[in-house]
């Protein structure tokens, strides 16, 4: 294979990547958003964590190898990307640690106290890392300063434009919705009452920022005069499943709902790689300073190697991972008898 | 201070701090899973009761490791940008693979072990545990491929017009001997720090006289597998001094504090440098040794530090190709000294059982919750060592430490993260070491008749 198709193999895997984890830790990072807000008292967040028990670790894998991926077949993109979004992704970092102890410490301890500071830092690293991607991608599609020598010469700061919080926060926004979704699939009694009632509101909410997203998208990237109406479709396939999952919800087809909001989900991160292929990093200082495929990526060698493992293990992977979905299947039964600490 | 000296002590801070939980992981993961195909081929219920109990201890050490382990991923990208551009086309690769053929394995199915049992077949349960335990295995190697790239790089040529190193040969990386060593040694340590710990655990309920059953099988298996370990580290550790005098001469001298050449080599007792450890005052020394070390005779010559940076100073031009004298010379005495002490523990394990638990002897019992934390030590510190001891290269021979470093980082950006991560980890400890504690101590047969009373979880336990 040439280079250049090997390159353009390895984009469209990073994506599918991202799509895999925005998919799955999408809702689980809405789960964790809603623990405090949803569960009333201890047994009930308890049932809440249960649902996303066996993978949210899984899940959370999605992002490593996203990670990994990008170094190995564009080590420029992971180099200046990493360096350059530091403290965004310190915190990021932050977020992800205290949100995977909590999952395993929380219950290990009957203290309230020690419960409620594990599940505000469940909370916490849920919303956190939602927000800071959110942020991170709408401003790798809209450009950050970088200079010739594939160095980020902004800051933090510069991350946190509009543009940039309207990606954050449509993302919170629509996991937020996807986790209830989630909710409404695994939940019993009350607590599955609570999750129906307050879906809506949050469709609502989804709804707005997503629109805002798309629309904001379509004037400050250049989406448009890159891509044409292509630009233009995916986002507004992106509303049009969100709309039709909040109607559907309406309706009572709750599966359905999980289902439409998962393919408005994975259609964020579809739109802004559309947009920024063929490249990776936009450069906001010159275009010609733009981190693309072919000035940031591997070895020819590297990246047929790499072609090769993903070729065998990534099937595999998806088959497990989807095995154990299948596992855990059944509704969570919210009987404190059913599940002890 | 600079961007390079704080990107360094955050790097050595996080990955110190994750190595306390990787050894245990590996070979607590393995006893666990041992435990569980004993229960299910005898249907003895003390193997389950071990089961659980350890495996409680298991998931708690696991979560940390987990957390701790992706800012290790991030950190190359995060504070060593330019290393990443030069290497990254070689060192990326296993990384990836290592996230994509392990990673996904032992969380995906230790997420399945937890909640599972109960709903699987028990057979398929018990295979969820081993898949942890080789998803945690197949981990290990392919970081210590990567490693082993940085300490003796193979397999890739320097391509000037991209400025950076590219991989040629992917198998002569993954065969790198360097790798197979570190794995060798990596993994038997691992097996040791599991079986001092469950050691350390099972002889404090043993003085108590709780659980008795429990525990004495369980010190059993981890006397005998450990002392195999224990054995089995020292053993690649031999082979690994060996290996050091073809490929990192450097560090095998400044683990010696050896300045001058020697033939036969001797090996040191004692050595005391000046403050800027950088010079010898005064030393007592074993003759030969250093030679049986180091090429299995008592004859061999071994450059000292002199006569190796005069040809560095050849090779690579001016500048301190010494490594700082004073952390590899003491961490490799720490890390031996505690490997030792270990070997002695295990043998005294041996007789307890050999002999079926004289009294004579048992009172030396209560002080072995110590000796959890000799792995611990000797685990820091030879990873101390090897790294350390690399200095001043990112990678041998390729890249120095300075020139890897991100260039757009400020003092400020690196001294948040690095008080960050060193106030949270330092909390975290606190919550892990009392979790640990707490769970350690219970008493596995008055809980188990506790949790019977709960009828099976739909949802698991997830304990």
């Amino acid at each position: 294979m040439s280079h250049e198709l090997l390159q353009t193999i390895w984009f469209i895997l990073i994506a599918i990547l991202w799509m895999g984890f925005f998919f799955l830790e999408g809702f689980d990072f809405g789960v964790g958003m809603l623990l405090p807000i949803l569960g009333k008292n201890d047994i009930e967040r308890r049932a809440i964590i249960n649902t996303i028990g066996p993978h949210w670790d899984g899940n959370e894998v999605w992002l490593v190898v996203a990670g990994g991926a990008t170094f190995a077949a564009f080590p420029h993109w992971y180099a200046t990307l990493f360096s350059g979004f530091y403290v965004a992704l310190f915190l990021l970092l932050v977020g992800l640690i205290i949100r995977g102890v909590g999952f395993e410490f929380r219950s290990k301890d009957q203290n309230p106290k020690w419960r409620s500071l594990w599940d505000w830092c469940i909370f916490l690293g849920s919303a956190l890392p939602a927000l800071l991607l959110g942020v991170a991608f709408a401003n790798l599609t809209k450009g950050v300063p970088i200079n010739a020598n594939m160095m980020y010469t902004g800051n933090f700061f510069t991350l946190l434009n509009p543009y940039g919080l309207i990606g954050g926060l449509s993302l919170v926004a629509v996991f937020l919705f996807h986790g209830l979704n989630f909710l409404n699939l695994k939940l019993t009694g009350d607590l599955l009452e609570r999750s129906r009632k307050l879906a809506p509101k949050v469709w609502v909410g989804a709804f707005v920022f997503l629109s805002s997203l798309v629309i904001a998208t379509l004037l400050i990237t250049d989406g448009y005069a890159k891509r044409g109406a292509v630009a233009f479709i995916f986002p507004l396939l992106a509303l049009l499943t969100l709309l039709l999952a909040g109607i559907l919800l309406q309706k009572k087809r709750e599966g359905w709902s999980f289902a439409l909001t998962g393919i408005s989900v994975i259609l964020i991160p579809v739109t802004y790689f559309l947009i920024m292929f063929p490249r990776v990093m936009v450069s906001s200082t010159d275009p010609n300073f733009s981190l693309t495929i072919s000035n940031a990526s591997s070895s020819a060698y590297t990246l047929n190697l790499m072609s090769i493992v993903a070729l065998i293990f990534v099937p595999l992977v998806l088959g497990y991972q989807i095995w154990s979905y299948w596992v855990f299947r059944k509704r969570l039964e919210n009987d404190p008898k059913n599940f002890h600490y | 201070m600079d961007p390079v000296i704080l990107s360094r002590w955050q790097f050595g801070i996080t990955i110190i701090y994750h190595f306390f939980f990787v050894p245990l992981t590996l070979g607590l993961g393995v006893f666990v899973a041992i435990m569980q195909t004993m229960y299910y081929r005898t249907g003895n219920e003390t193997y389950n009761k071990m089961t659980k109990f350890w495996g409680k201890l298991f998931v708690i050490n696991y979560a940390m490791g987990v957390v701790t382990g992706i800012v290790q991923e991030f950190q190359f990208g995060m504070n060593w940008s330019e290393y990443s551009r030069y290497v990254g086309d070689i060192f990326g690769a296993p990384l990836a693979i290592e996230g994509l053929l392990a990673f996904f394995m032992e969380s995906t199915f230790l997420g399945i072990w937890l909640f599972g049992e109960g709903k699987l077949p028990r057979w398929i349960h018990l295979a969820t545990i081993w898949m942890v335990a080789i998803g945690s295995t197949l981990s290990a190697f392919f970081i210590l491929v990567a490693n082993g790239f940085m300490q003796h790089p193979v397999g890739y040529v320097i391509v000037d017009a991209a400025n950076r190193a590219e991989l040629v040969d992917f198998l002569a990386l993954l065969s790198n001997p360097k790798s197979l060593l570190f794995f060798w040694h990596t993994i038997s340590s691992g097996f040791a720090t599991g079986a001092l710990f469950i050691l350390g655990i099972s002889s404090w309920h043993l003085v108590r006289k709780q659980a008795d059953q429990i525990f004495k099988k369980s010190f059993a298996l981890a006397a005998i597998i450990g002392v195999i370990a224990v054995a089995s580290v020292g053993l690649a550790g031999h082979s690994q001094g060996q290996e050091m005098r073809k490929y990192q001469p450097m560090k095998l001298a400044a683990l010696e504090a050896m300045w001058e050449s020697e033939q036969p080599a001797s090996f040191s007792l004692l050595t005391i440098g000046d403050m800027s450890g950088k010079k010898e005052i005064w030393s007592l020394r074993i003759p030969y040794v250093m030679s049986f070390l180091a090429c299995n005779n008592f004859s061999c010559g071994l450059k000292g530090v002199n006569e190796l940076q005069a040809e560095y100073q050849k090779e690579y031009g001016p500048g301190d190709y010494i490594p700082l004298m004073i952390v590899t010379y003491w961490s490799f005495r720490l890390m031996v000294g505690s490997g030792l002490v270990m070997l002695a523990v295990m043998f005294y394990a041996l007789y307890l059982l050999w002999k079926k638990w004289p009294a004579k002897w048992m009172k030396w019992l209560k002080w072995m919750p110590l000796v959890i934390g000799l792995p611990l030590l000797a685990n820091s510190t030879g990873w101390l060592l090897t790294e350390s001891g690399r200095q001043p290269w990112i990678v041998q021979g390729l890249l120095r430490v300075e020139d890897g470093v991100s260039p757009n980082l400020t003092n400020g950006m690196i001294l948040f993260s690095l008080i960050g991560f060193f106030v949270l980890y330092s909390v975290l400890i606190f919550a892990d070491v009392y979790l640990l504690a707490k769970f350690a101590r219970v008493n596995p047969d008055l809980e188990i008749k506790e949790s019977e009373e709960i009828t099976p979880s739909i949802s698991g336990s997830g304990y």
